[in-house]
């Protein structure tokens, strides 16, 4: 990609300008609010883990970033530009690659077709071709080529996807619980890619496994009821009372919105 | 062992592709050169109808089964080719200039009503029945278009008769130096060739596969940084241009008429699409050829005393619902499934027979 | 003054006959997601139905207003259990399916019936208005509109049948949780539909004749105003077909009717354009 000197100069300097910043981000849905004035900055190569109980609105704030869902409110800024409400596929070709939480993928192709697809964007004929094995051997799915991505197992779909989501190397990469189905094997090789590909992108990680969070993270934001409840380092967040009640579901933790309660969790994993 | 089969399966693929594509190019060549040979005038234009017929049935394959867009209407273009192409020659005298209109012109339509569709993102259900709708008002705008006053330059659009007096195309260059009934037949018949390999080609460009990307997964074609709209764009386009050309082949074996509009056109084709199966080139040429040929049988048939009931909408419409019930991958996948059963038969028989000696060796 | 009662009038007609024309459709299609392609022959065969009863010495309001009905949702059962049924959820294939019996339908009043224009003089004679005459019968079939909706949100706001319609609308996963039998809902509901569409065929034969091809006619009236009306049944139908029903016919006042029949569909790709889930998916999404 071209912007990756840019990239380098700019998280040098001390005034470094955000890689992504959100500011005031709202998603209404009639009269349910599924991500609720969120602000979110995130540097350049910074690898930022999001968690928080089912329906906190994670999944509709990926949705945001993409362009899948235009915003009610709010901006979402890519390195300085306004990205609110453009296409999809505007939003992919500036840089940000995302894996959504279902994995998202053309089952009727090849694996090997799908990683193409995502390369052949970005790279002519056997460019494309070179960046297609890259990813693919990356993610370890290389000896899956030829299987159609529709009759693969959850993880290992999983896996094709990622490689869609790197071929292109994304200087943003958005990955929505991607450890879902995946056997312990392939956990340790999603942990070792993470922290690889950590070294020349920024990646945001929605996970709910903990053990998970525990073995990639290092900063931490938590949503709760579609607002940020609280960012900080790992440790701090795992031990944390507040938000050791919020997985448990006690309301006691007092949220800062929380008369909107259960009927916007149900709607935002829904949507 | 496995390594091996990984290997040899796309090379056997590949050759499976090879010799079926020798094959197609076979059978147009015996086609061109064998049938002229031996058949009456009255064979011949009936084959030229049919090839046109086949262009028109590789247009919708083409977007439906390639790229997913489910068009009810595209029997709109093709009356569009044939009456751009009738009013054009009428009035100009020379008719290689509207022939090149009879594609232009629908295809542009086509990206006119594409646009609207595609940058509405209107789903496929409602793309289905504005195509339809489409189609319909064409019908019926044309159907009234007798008397004067519907008079295009020295063209009278005719309405309900349509234009009897369609122009025959002649050489280039050369007007009123007509074709023969054969050389339409030999042009329908080398176009038809010329637009199946090129949809086998524009298949396995990048375009191509992208299309069949966003076929399967929109959201996912979108996410990686495509254009979906311009893509199905240009597709419906060249649809709407493949048809135009077929419309234009139909008007110089026939003549045009309002027919050329109406929802059985559109119908058959989805008919012969379903019937030779989805997602496949060959499969809906040679469904349209078949169905070509049980409709005119069943035409004559109808005529004898006693066989009154034997109606071709009827018939036609009856296979529609068991192939959609039954046989919802068309003749092409119920041959490959009967081809792979087959083979699974004899792959059997050896192991079955290799397992028992096993058995009994020790 | 006149004309403007007259021209008032003509739209009223143009609507109640969109409505008429639509409303089994959108019944089917609000309730069930699928959409009958089969539709304008349903409505061709409410015609026939009402005609040959007629011409057997049946008296003429109960052909058109009993005979036809009851024929087509027969009929309608008949094709939910023999096709429908197997295509629940599929719903490229069932408009496949559905275009495959139309075709079939068509074929086989053709046989029977031959291709020939059969009618039946419109009842009730004319109105004068001023120095304008209009026939009191499309006056009678704006009344059975607008009876027809009333009665429909009776059904759907007041019965058992309606809240359980209204659930399936909403969420048919959900209703079939709650232990409503969704196949036997669906079963009711096409029959229901089917049979609406062998009133409205019925109550139009009058007006039109029938003839085995007309319910190509139909058939893409009723869909534009069904898919512009978007989810609710009731309403959007009602909205759709006033404002596709105006421009309709001061279209044809202004210009020819096949211009305002252009105009119809000119306007109602429009709307979709801009509204792509209907009026009634935009606006009013409570609404029945």
């Amino acid at each position: 990609m071209t912007t990756s000197s840019t990239t380098a100069s700019s998280t040098g300097s001390s005034t470094a300008r955000p890689l992504l910043q959100t500011r005031g981000l709202t998603m209404r849905f009639g009269g349910v609010v599924a991500v609720d004035h969120v602000d979110f900055t995130l540097q350049e190569r910074e690898l930022r883990c999001v968690i928080g109980p089912n329906g906190a609105g994670k999944s509709t704030f990926f949705k945001c970033l993409t362009g899948q869902l235009v915003p009610s409110e709010g901006d979402v800024l890519y390195r300085g530009t306004p990205i609110a409400g453009s296409g999809s596929h505007r939003i992919a070709r500036l840089g940000v690659g995302i894996k959504t939480q279902v994995p998202n993928v053309f089952d009727g192709l090849s694996a090997r077709d799908n990683v193409w697809i995502a390369a052949a964007k970005v790279a002519p004929g056997r460019a494309a071709e070179r960046r297609t094995d890259e990813a693919m051997a990356r993610v370890g799915i290389a000896a899956i080529g030829h299987r159609l991505v529709g009759q693969l197992a959850h993880g290992q779909r999983q896996l094709v996807e990622l490689a869609m989501v790197i071929a292109p190397e994304p200087d943003l990469i958005l990955l929505d619980e991607p450890a879902a189905g995946m056997t312990d094997e392939e956990v340790d090789r999603l942990v070792d890619l993470i922290a690889e590909l950590n070294r020349s992108h920024a990646l945001v990680v929605v996970e709910h496994d903990m053990q998970f969070i525990r073995r990639i993270a290092r900063i931490v934001t938590v949503f709760h009821q579609g607002a940020v409840l609280i960012e900080g380092g790992v440790a701090a967040i795992l031990t944390n009372e507040q938000v050791r009640d919020v997985y448990l579901g006690k309301q006691a933790a007092s949220p800062p919105h929380a008369s909107r309660g259960e009927v916007s969790a149900q709607r935002t994993e829904g949507s | 062992m496995k390594a091996g089969r990984v290997k040899a399966g796309p090379v056997k693929a590949g050759r499976m592709a090879l010799a079926g594509n020798l094959a197609v190019l076979a059978a147009g060549l015996a086609a061109l050169f064998g049938l002229p040979a031996f058949a009456e005038t009255y064979l011949i234009i009936n084959s030229t109808i049919f090839a046109a017929f086949a262009i028109l049935a590789l247009s919708l394959a083409l977007i439906w089964g390639y790229a997913g867009i489910l068009c009810f209407g595209q029997a709109a273009f093709f009356g569009l080719g044939g009456y751009t192409y009738a009013v054009a020659a009428i009035n100009m005298g020379e008719t290689t200039l509207p022939a090149l209109m009879a594609v232009l012109l629908p295809a542009l339509f086509a990206g006119l009503l594409g646009y609207f569709m595609f940058w509405g993102r209107i789903s496929d259900v409602y793309l289905g029945v504005i195509t339809l709708t489409v189609s319909l008002i064409f019908y019926r705008f044309v159907n009234q278009t007798a008397g004067e006053q519907w008079n295009i330059g020295d063209a009278p659009l005719g309405g309900f008769n349509g234009i009897p007096s369609t122009p025959i195309l002649n050489w280039p260059g050369r007007a009123g130096d007509q074709l023969a009934p054969e050389d339409i037949f030999a042009l329908s018949v080398g176009l038809l060739l010329a637009v199946y390999f090129g949809c086998k080609l524009l298949l396995a460009t990048r375009f191509g596969r992208i299309l069949v990307a966003i076929r399967e997964n929109e959201t996912r074609a979108e996410l990686l940084g495509y254009d979906v709209r311009l893509y199905k764009l240009a597709i419906f386009m060249l649809g709407g241009a493949m048809a135009g050309l077929s419309g234009l082949l139909f008007a110089n074996s026939v003549f045009v008429s309002p027919t050329m509009f109406s929802l059985p056109v559109s119908g058959q084709i989805i008919i012969w699409i379903i019937i030779g199966g989805l997602g496949t080139l060959i499969g809906p040429v040679i469904g349209c050829i078949l169905m070509q040929v049980l409709t005119n049988w069943l035409g004559t048939v109808s005529q004898i005393k006693g066989f009154g009931w034997v109606d071709p909408n009827l018939v036609l419409g009856v296979l529609l619902v068991i192939f959609v019930l039954l046989v919802p991958r068309g003749l092409t996948g119920l041959a490959a499934g009967v081809w792979s059963w087959l083979k699974g038969l004899a792959n059997r028989a050896p192991a079955e027979r290799s397992a028992t000696r096993e058995q009994t060796d020790p | 003054m006149d004309y403007l009662v007259i021209l008032l009038l003509q739209i009223g007609s143009a609507v109640a006959s969109l409505v008429l024309m639509s409303i089994g459709l959108a019944v089917i299609f609000g309730m069930m997601r699928v959409i009958n392609l089969a539709h304008g022959e349903f409505l061709m065969l409410g015609g026939y139905a009402a005609i040959t009863a007629f011409n057997h010495g049946v008296n003429l309001w109960l052909a058109m207003v009993v005979v036809a009905p009851l024929a087509v949702g027969l009929f309608g059962a008949v094709v939910e259990r023999l096709v429908i049924r197997h295509l629940y959820g599929r719903l490229i294939d069932t408009m496949l399916a559905t275009w495959g019996l139309s075709l079939a339908m068509i074929g086989f009043v053709t046989v029977v019936f031959g291709n020939t224009v059969s009618g039946i003089s419109a009842p009730l004679g004319s109105l004068s208005i001023g120095a304008y005459r209009t026939g009191a019968y499309e006056i009678f079939l704006i009344g059975v509109a607008v009876l027809l909706l009333v009665a429909g949100w009776l059904v759907l706001r007041f019965t058992r049948y309606g809240l359980i319609a209204r659930g399936t609308m909403q969420n048919p996963a959900m209703a079939a949780a709650l232990g409503t039998n969704p196949s036997a809902v669906y079963a009711v509901t096409f029959a229901v539909g089917s049979a609406l569409s062998g009133l409205a065929g019925g109550l139009l034969a009058p007006l039109s004749g029938v003839v085995p091809t007309i319910g190509a006619a139909y058939i893409a009236k009723a869909f534009i105003t069904v898919i512009s009306g978007g989810a609710a049944i009731l309403s959007g139908t009602a909205i759709a077909a006033t404002l596709l029903g105006a421009i309709n016919t001061l279209a044809t006042f202004a210009f020819t009717s096949v211009l305002g029949e252009v105009a119809l569909l000119v306007a109602a790709v429009v709307l979709l354009r801009l509204l792509p889930q209907g009026i009634t998916g935009r606006f009013f999404r409570r609404a029945l």
